[in-house]
């Protein structure tokens, strides 16, 4: 699909003969993400519905406790030390952002008074500002008024290089300034598509500048505020302790009227995926419980009893296979996969397109993953509107041994084929885990089927998706021909999912394996796509030329896509919880109720 | 026996020292490192964490690391954990009352059911009751805990729905109804932990008073015409829990280190998982502060074991 098939799209939304929603999904079915689909018609006029809410209840209070399991507990309480998901869930009870993004990857504005667009005058014509309306009346835990000003410290906290905030890739490259007492503009070096990214979702939740002004640099770890969090949120602080429960209760002056439904909040801490599954969906003793790391066989079994739900939201992640290009067998100035050397046997084209048509991805959906993992052909699965239709995958052992017969690679007395005297064989590896191990066995004998032969290899997760400089079995050394893991897209625009392929981000020696280029993949054409990109503003071309960047990955065979995962929580039948997959689960925290 | 109680008490000194140094040295060697998470987040750049670890001292050299460490330690400032910023001295602070709770309600209990068991079946040697205690004694101690805790759970959890099975430390009820509260998520726990220990220690009672109970001043006792129950209370129990008193004393530490399996099975916020979670976080104020204290309280248990032995045994003497 290219640019002019796009605009014809967006042609049709507006005269209302496609539902918004059935453009978005068009997109997702082509590799893009929801909230870039939505920015693509904002940017063309079609403004965005007003969501409805679905939140009932007519008076504030009076839900009792809200109870969830967090089986990584929360260890920190301040958004821009978040180490994880958990401590920025931890935080996200207590603080907001201006804006938050919905499950469908549109801005739904929290204590922005509204969504800045093109109409409104919030999003300036050349891309280099946005300016945003704050909500007046939001008061701070302890009566102070939210303003303009805590906009701007938060800017200056998080990206002052001293603090070492987390957040600080959102912060560091803009400039905030004050418009006015509940006003800021936020202006970018260049022109910037991608502007919802400062003070948006979960890293722009804000902190008080009262309370931390003395703490800047050096010495905000120390703020006492880090412990005792004192947000906007719909929820106070009444405890603490690391690791094991986050407690709040009921703040009876927030800014949105009915608001929230319970009086206190409980975030338990420890434990592991099943045994919260079980709380939440057999006993019934929690709520909710975040991030199911269950198979699916038991999370069907669970909700047997009726209890409860396990929900489903579709994200990014997605869990694939990366072909090595270089050779990890060969030793260059102290490292091996350099990128100055060529994989002899995974460089030839014949054995990539063999090895793609080898994974048999609707058994491990259907065996394996169940609702948890949906198999794909495309790199960049969501949101909808950035989808590809383009690529198509199958499952054909035959036909891969044709491809590898007709390629000159013929089947040796053992049945592994060899060319030139080189034999056909791979090592795989990946973490401990035991859905993983089970794909690796279903390749392995698909490849073994084709004479491929390949060794299987599990290392212990701590390990494989630790940095550490001198372990050589990290997934970022990638000393194998072949591996799998999920990669995360942790933001709702896919530039930063998609700078994984680019050739300045290759991971070497030099860069102590930081870089994200894994697969070590080098093409002129794709880092001059990705670069125009990154200055596009016009989000109809950006959305297409992420499209071309998906297939351009997905046709050289640099990785080959196995399932995309979808955030998977259990929640009890009768709360009613909005989640969104491009936000933390604690998005819309306000809105969560319990059903009579 | 002075001289013997001050020469030990010296002894500590160096063998504290001994043990930061070889369990600073493993920490500091193992893989890993507290902000790695850091490092695989791609919207983080690099010096973020560069300045983190300069900030807490992380690139400094080992034995650098180790003297400021037992520096701040010696006045009194425990260091602060790098996940949480917290104290560590807070952070194990609110989690004694709960390991002392729930692991020494469990020890408690292992010795209320240890003790007459095993002096029950020990002057009833190869009776009935012999037997099915030492089978249950047996079975006791093959068992795993984290087998008979997920039982536990399947039983009186899910299949009953008596019992809850997340332990939380902080329930917000008042008067008797807290306590029937705390004892109601306590049961599991404290069962799995005292009916583990229970086992071993009913044998070693049973074994003890057998020894006994064969010495020839119990036959005179029991000739001379005195109760059988006054004979094993006053005469043999009092003697053969000598070597029991003993052993308890030297596993009271345990209780201060937890139960990691358990804590983690029933999410019991004791002193175990916030040792396992700091090992696995790479936070090593926090493991060297809790490994630490550990170590100390072994010493002077120890220490106090040999010399309860020898109050209560005049037989023993120190030189």
């Amino acid at each position: 699909m290219n640019e002019h098939e796009l605009r014809h799209l967006i042609s049709e939304v507006k005269a209302g003969k496609l539902s918004r929603r059935g453009f978005i999904q068009t997109m997702v079915g082509l590799g893009l993400t929801a909230p870039l689909a939505s920015q693509m018609l904002a940017y063309s006029g079609v403004a965005q519905a007003q969501a409805k809410s679905a939140y009932k209840p007519t008076k504030r209070g009076g839900g009792g406790t809200l109870k969830c399991l967090w089986w990584q507990g929360a260890t920190l309480l301040n958004p821009h030390f978040a180490v994880g998901t958990k401590d920025q869930e931890g935080s996200r009870i207590f603080y907001e952002p201006l804006a938050g993004w919905d499950g469908e990857g549109n801005l739904v504005p929290i204590l922005a008074a509204e969504v800045p667009s093109l109409a409104n005058g919030g999003l300036s014509k050349d891309g280099m500002s946005v300016t945003w309306r704050l909500k007046k009346n939001v008061q701070w835990h302890d009566g102070k008024p939210f303003t303009a000003d805590d906009a701007v410290f938060n800017w200056e906290f998080a990206s002052d290089p001293a603090t070492a905030s987390v957040s600080i890739g959102s912060y560091k490259d803009v400039k905030v300034e004050k418009v006015d007492s509940h006003t800021v503009k936020v202006v970018f070096q260049k022109p910037t598509p991608y502007w919802a990214d400062a003070f948006v979702g979960t890293r722009g939740m804000l902190i008080p500048k009262h309370l931390f002004e003395g703490f800047s640099g050096a010495k905000s770890r120390d703020a006492p505020t880090n412990l005792k969090p004192i947000g906007t949120g719909p929820y106070k602080f009444v405890d603490f302790k690391p690791g094991d429960m986050v407690r709040g209760a009921i703040n009876t002056a927030y800014h949105e009227p009915n608001r929230p439904y319970f009086d206190a909040i409980e975030m338990k801490g420890g434990g592991d995926a099943v045994s919260a599954a079980r709380a939440v969906l057999q006993t019934g003793e929690f709520d909710y419980a975040w991030n199911m790391q269950v198979e699916d066989e038991i999370l069907l079994r669970l909700e047997d009893s009726g209890k409860g739900r396990a929900t489903i939201t579709p994200g990014a992640n997605i869990e694939h296979i990366q072909v090595n290009r270089t050779d990890p067998w060969t030793e260059v100035d102290g490292e091996r996969s350099s990128a100055k050397t060529k994989h002899p046997l995974l460089s030839d084209t014949a054995v990539q397109r063999a090895l793609a048509m080898l994974v048999d991805r609707a058994s491990v959906e259907k065996q394996i993953y169940g609702r948890t993992g949906v198999a794909t052909g495309n790199f960049l699965n969501n949101p909808p509107r950035f989808t590809s239709k383009n690529t198509k995958w199958e499952f054909n052992v035959d036909k891969a041994s044709q491809v590898l017969e007709a390629a000159g690679w013929k089947k040796g007395s053992d049945g592994i084929r060899v060319k030139d005297g080189k034999k056909l064989k791979l090592v795989f590896q990946t973490s401990v885990n035991a859905p993983r191990q089970k794909t690796q066995a279903i390749i392995k004998q698909a490849c073994q089927r084709a004479g491929i032969d390949v060794e299987l290899k599990s290392i212990t997760a701590s390990v494989y998706f630790s940095s550490d400089v001198a372990n050589p079995d990290t997934y970022t050394k990638f000393y194998t021909d072949l591996q799998m893991y999920t990669t995360t897209m942790t933001q709702p625009d896919p530039a930063l999912f998609m700078n994984q392929f680019t050739s300045w981000e290759i991971a070497n020696k030099e860069n102590k394996w930081q870089g994200r280029n894994i697969s070590r993949w080098r093409n002129d054409e794709y880092d001059k796509l990705y670069k125009a990109s990154e200055g596009e503003l016009d989000p109809v071309k950006r959305a297409a030329m992420f499209i071309k960047m998906n297939d351009m990955v997905i046709e050289n065979t640099v990785v080959i896509p196995v399932v995309y995962r979808p955030r998977v929580s259990a929640a009890s039948n009768k709360l009613m919880a909005p989640l969104s997959g491009w936000d933390n689960d604690f998005w819309l925290l306000k809105d969560w109720y319990r059903e009579a | 026996m002075s001289r013997y109680l001050l020469r030990r008490l010296l002894l500590v000194v160096p063998s504290v020292i001994g043990i930061s140094i070889v369990l600073f040295t493993v920490l500091a060697l193992a893989p890993g490192d507290p902000f790695e998470e850091l490092a695989t987040n791609p919207a983080i750049p690099p010096e973020v964490r560069a300045n983190l670890r300069t900030q807490f001292g992380l690139d400094d050299p080992i034995h650098l690391r180790y003297l400021r460490w037992f520096g701040s330690m010696a006045q009194g400032d425990w260091g602060f954990s790098f996940a949480s910023r917290i104290d560590v001295d807070k952070l194990i602070l609110q989690r004694i009352p709960v390991t002392l709770f729930v692991i020494g309600s469990s020890q408690v209990l292992a010795l209320l059911i240890a003790l007459p068991v095993g002096v029950f079946a020990a002057t009833r040697p190869y009776s009935i009751f012999d037997q099915i205690a030492n089978t249950l004694a047996f079975i006791g101690f093959s068992l795993p805990t984290f087998f008979t805790g997920i039982l536990l759970i399947l039983l009186f959890s899910i299949h009953l729905d008596w019992l809850p099975f997340v332990y939380r430390a902080d329930i917000s009820a008042t008067g008797w109804r807290w306590y029937w509260e705390h004892l109601r998520q306590a049961i599991m726990p404290v069962t799995v932990l005292g009916l583990f220990q229970a086992a071993s220690w009913t044998r070693f009672v049973r074994s003890s008073v057998l020894d006994v109970i064969r010495l020839d001043y119990v036959t005179t006792a029991r000739s001379k015409g005195l109760a059988e129950q006054v004979v094993v209370v006053k005469h043999v129990v009092r003697n053969a829990l000598i070597p029991v008193v003993t052993l308890v004393a030297l596993q009271l530490p345990a209780v201060f280190g937890g139960a990691i399996i358990t804590e983690q099975i029933f999410r019991v916020p004791g002193i175990g998982s916030l040792l396992i979670s700091a090992i696995l976080a790479n936070d090593t104020p926090v493991i060297m502060a809790v490994t630490f204290v550990l170590a100390i309280l072994v010493i002077l248990f120890n220490l106090l074991a040999d010399l309860i032995y020898g109050w209560l045994d005049p037989r023993v003497s120190y030189r």
